[in-house]
């Protein structure tokens, strides 16, 4: 497998990983196919001042991935990407744009960087669906298909995705 | 990127021999001669060609060196096998069993056949990958041509008890062909006293050149050729001779049957040391394969949280040289077929890597291994959601 430098360079000292304690929201996918799992979490805050005083932001992001060499990358440069961004810029941010920052993959691996743009928008939907706020149209068609994906994989790793739950709830982290 | 590599992939390819190169090194320009060639430049391959397949014979435990002819790789022997058995027996029947654990050249050729209208079966294994006998025996029926079975698999490295199966073919009167590509040269063979009619061995398996393998046959076996042409190999496989990379095959032969219970003996003390050095200081760490019936030197582990593939970069990148299930598959997205048809729980097969060691491997390279090895795992569980 041929990687870009830029790749190998996230893989080797990837930005903003590793668990959130309080997130306001978490964002979980994966997928069915290679079995890579990715969980976004993050912190929003308000613009305190400028021209997008008032608007939500992303205060700070943290990934945790289960997954491939481009999966990890991918999700290093999407915290990277997101992180200081309103939420409405950040629902800007494209699979091509992570592709960009990586100087591309191979193209067997070009889902592992979809997979962290809809991470990203899963957090970002579990956020506004919990503060009750408006949730725009493709926002919600691209949460029900990675909804359905997710089901999947925690199927395929059920014992696993428990295990973590319980952990997860008796505070350990 | 650290220079020096750390090889632990000897079950993907090994290096040539230093003995090896030296011995088909004449037969690059000064023996050059083609030995189908009726002058005398052709007539001395013809006779290390001879010499080679005493060698390999003898190796094997064949009756007669006719019994074995080179091809170009084990890709080859297996596809010459299955396909060559079912041509050449349709009268008597159309079921070849196989077992799910097969390498993918003989997995295809399966498949391939299944839509030319014959019919695989797949014996069942056990969790270590281990052939069922009894089951074996009830699949076979008078229909059946050929029961082909991996005598050491590639990916978790499980031995076969070809003896019994060997017996039990034999017995049922149907062909036995076992792929012995990872164990020829590392476990003892025989195929009389094993009761196989047909074997694959590769030679870059065993420190010799890429491009040369060998197939037996015993005698009186009814098998087509797949190659048609110049009629090279009693008619079996046609190709101009491949003198040079048969005599480095021939010469790694001999260096293996000459050093096989002392290196196996070192690799199996090697082999040890680290599957209990993983399990006493990594936790989560699952081992692939059988405890005991595998290969000297096949190391297989799952690691809880980790993908193999990200593993496989986090030791690359420090000079370490290591594989996810096998070489041949690491460009494809799915788990291991191998890891699957165990058994195994979907999310360990995600995680699994293979260690296999080989003639040059020494304790040094062993403990940088282990020391790197608990660190890169520690590093990218950090980053995983799951065991922490
Ligand atoms: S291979 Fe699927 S996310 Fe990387």
């Amino acid at each position: 497998m041929e990687y870009s430098e830029k790749v190998l360079g996230h893989f080797k000292r990837p930005s903003n990983y590793g668990r959130m304690k309080n997130p306001d929201a978490v964002g979980k996918v994966g997928n069915i196919v290679c079995g890579d799992v990715m969980w976004l979490y993050i912190k929003v805050g308000k613009s305190a001042s400028g021209r997008k005083k008032g608007e939500d932001f992303i205060k700070d992001i943290k990934f945790e991935t289960f997954g491939c060499v481009a999966a990890i990358a991918s999700s290093s440069v999407i915290t990277d990407l997101a992180k200081g961004k309103t939420l409405r810029e950040a629902l800007k941010i494209s699979k091509e744009d992570v592709l960009k920052s990586l100087k591309g993959l191979p193209p067997i691996k070009v889902h592992c960087s979809l997979l962290s743009v809809d991470a990203l928008f899963d957090a970002i939907y579990n956020y506004l669906k919990a503060n009750k706020k408006l949730i725009p149209q493709n926002l919600e068609k691209n949460h029900s298909r990675t909804q359905k994906e997710k089901d999947l994989i925690k199927e395929k790793y059920k014992k696993w995705v428990k295990l973590e739950e319980t952990i997860y709830k008796k505070g350990k982290i | 990127m650290p220079k020096k590599n750390y090889y632990f992939d000897y079950a993907a390819t090994t290096p040539i021999d230093p003995r090896v190169i030296k011995a088909m090194f004449p037969y690059f320009s000064d023996k050059f001669g083609n030995p189908s060639s009726i002058h005398s430049v052709g007539t001395e391959s013809l006779v290390v060609l001879k010499k080679c397949r005493k060698i390999l014979a003898e190796a094997l435990g064949a009756a007669d060196e006719n019994e074995v002819i080179f091809t170009s790789s084990a890709t080859e022997s297996n596809n010459l096998v299955l396909k060559g058995i079912a041509l050449a027996n349709k009268k008597k029947g159309n079921e070849i069993i196989i077992s799910p654990i097969e390498h993918a050249c003989v997995f295809k050729s399966a498949e391939w056949l299944e839509g030319q209208g014959f019919k695989i079966k797949f014996a069942k294994v056990d969790k270590y990958g281990l052939v069922d006998i009894e089951d074996l025996e009830q699949k076979i029926n008078s229909k059946t041509i050929l029961v082909s079975i991996i005598h050491a698999n590639n990916e978790i490295g499980t031995i076969q008890d070809l003896e019994k199966i060997g017996k039990l073919c034999r017995k049922k009167g149907v062909y036995f062909h076992t792929d012995a590509a990872q164990s020829f040269g590392k476990v003892a063979i025989d195929v009389n006293k094993m009761k196989i009619d047909l074997l694959t061995v590769s030679s870059h398996k065993m420190y010799g050149p890429k491009g040369v393998a060998c197939l037996y046959i015993k005698k009186g076996v009814k098998i087509e050729p797949i190659l048609h042409g110049g009629g090279q190999e009693f008619d079996l496989r046609s190709s101009t001779i491949n003198v040079a990379g048969i005599v480095g095959f021939a010469k790694a032969v001999e260096i293996c049957v000459k050093e096989m219970k002392k290196e196996s003996a070192k690799t199996i003390k090697f082999r040890n040391y680290i599957i209990n050095f993983v399990k006493k200081n990594i936790k989560g760490a699952h081992l692939n394969g059988h405890p005991q019936k595998r290969l000297p030197n096949n190391i297989n582990f799952s690691f809880e949280g980790i993908e193999g593939e990200s593993l496989l970069m986090e030791l690359d990148r420090r000079g370490i040289a290591i594989s996810t299930s096998s070489a041949c598959s690491s460009a494809k997205l799915e788990p291991s077929r191998i890891l699957l048809a165990i058994g195994l729980d979907p999310f360990l097969t995600q995680s699994a890597i293979r260690i296999s060691l080989g003639r040059m491997t020494n304790k040094k390279e062993i403990n940088y291994l282990l020391k790197v090895l608990p660190e890169s795992i520690r590093k990218l569980r950090k980053m995983s959601p799951f065991f922490k």
